[in-house]
């Protein structure tokens, strides 16, 4: 007996019910209970404790993160991996060049460079497969799984904060994090702001790290933050605010 | 048929080229992998069954949600909640890379590219 059309129909509903409740299955994703939670996640480095405390500090910001996230050690600068490094005040802020009161009074004052996730990223913009993308806490995140190595973005952002993986970087880390990936040849990677220790509750490696308690970290939007209460009370500069990319790291210099 | 010949001949040829896979192989004997279990552990996320079937699913969501919807955890049918990590939650468990996942994958010529960034224990432990 020939199948009937009506019969055919049924069958083929069925079976896509059947396919799509299969792929289905599986548990749901929450986020986890101890997760910091904040809407706009900010950084506030003090740059006259940072000054002080320069002799003794030695760095434990810039090893710490790069330890904890697998950052290869590249002598060959030109291929160098960094999330946060040092420069000069000049280096950081060229536009204040001309304001010779303020290049006097920073002269020598080690500034931390990092990613500054703006609130108007304009590596975001470009990235042509959403590789790297904002979240709702500000954080401008890097999916590595996505970046195909146009290295636009590299282009887009002006403060230099994204490197490319130009060689495989695993010989290039000493010692080994086992419950942080590595990358591999071929993408571009940055400071996520500790994206994953903030989901476990913790605060920047960096900002923990900091003998001097330099760094500040904390939620833009909350006006009870203890980091609202010290841009109120302190100056504080951000880095090419000309170019409206509204970055949230701000440098405390008075 | 015209040029039934010339045809048939053709259709043998190109049956023949797309089982070259088939010829290769013919008469190799492999065993089918029995992947190394965890020894202290009786028991995954979800079912024996739904991880046979779904893991490569399962994994690739949780890439989505841990980095593109910041969602950090998984509640497993039976109400349990995992860590989405593959380093930090899977590899804690199956801590032999080769005689669990490759053994497999092996079998099958299947070869994700997780491990170009994630570390397997065994990797890290010649690391340091």
């Amino acid at each position: 007996m020939a199948i009937k059309r009506r019969d055919l129909l049924k069958l083929g509903g069925l079976t896509l019910i059947g396919t799509a409740a299969s792929a289905a299955v599986g548990g749901v994703y929450t986020k986890p209970q101890e997760a910091l939670k904040g809407s706009r996640w900010a950084l506030a480095i003090d740059v006259v404790k940072c000054k002080e405390n320069r002799a003794t500090c030695g760095l434990k910001c810039v090893e710490v993160c790069h330890s904890l996230h697998n950052v290869p050690s590249i002598p060959d600068k030109k291929k160098e991996i960094k999330w946060i490094w040092e420069e000069k005040f000049e280096h950081a802020f060229p536009e204040h060049e001309a304001n010779y009161y303020l290049n006097e009074k920073l002269h020598d004052t080690p500034f931390l460079l990092l990613c500054n996730h703006c609130d108007n990223p304009p590596c975001v913009r470009v990235c042509p497969t959403k590789a790297t993308f904002k979240r709702e806490d500000g954080i401008v995140m890097m999916d590595y799984h996505r970046c195909i190595g146009c290295r636009f973005c590299m282009a887009a952002c002006p403060y230099g904060a994204r490197s490319f993986n130009w060689i495989d970087p695993r010989p290039f880390i000493a010692k080994v994090n086992p419950e942080y990936p590595s990358r591999m040849k071929g993408v571009v990677e940055k400071c996520t702001l500790c994206y994953e220790r903030i989901a476990e509750g913790k605060i920047p490696a960096c900002v923990e790290a900091c003998p001097a308690k330099a760094i500040v970290f904390g939620d833009l939007k909350n006006p009870n933050d203890e980091i609202n209460k010290i841009l109120k009370e302190r100056i504080a500069i951000r880095r090419k605010e000309e170019l409206t990319t509204y970055p949230s790291v701000f440098y405390l210099i008075g | 048929m015209y040029n039934a010949g010339k045809v048939i001949i053709f259709i043998v040829v190109l049956i023949l080229f797309f089982t070259i896979p088939m010829w290769l192989n013919l008469g190799r004997v492999e065993a089918i992998p029995q992947p190394e279990l965890p020894k202290d552990k009786t028991k995954c996320i979800e079912s024996k069954e739904y991880m046979r079937a779904y893991h490569m699913k399962l994994l690739d969501d949780w890439r989505k949600q841990a980095i593109r919807e910041n969602k950090h955890v998984y509640v497993a049918k039976d109400g349990e909640k995992h860590f989405v990590s593959l380093q930090k939650t899977c590899m804690k468990c199956h801590n032999n890379k080769e005689k669990f996942c490759d053994s497999c994958h092996n079998f099958v010529v299947t070869h994700p590219d997780c491990w170009n960034c994630h570390i397997a224990p065994e990797v890290a432990e010649k690391w340091q």
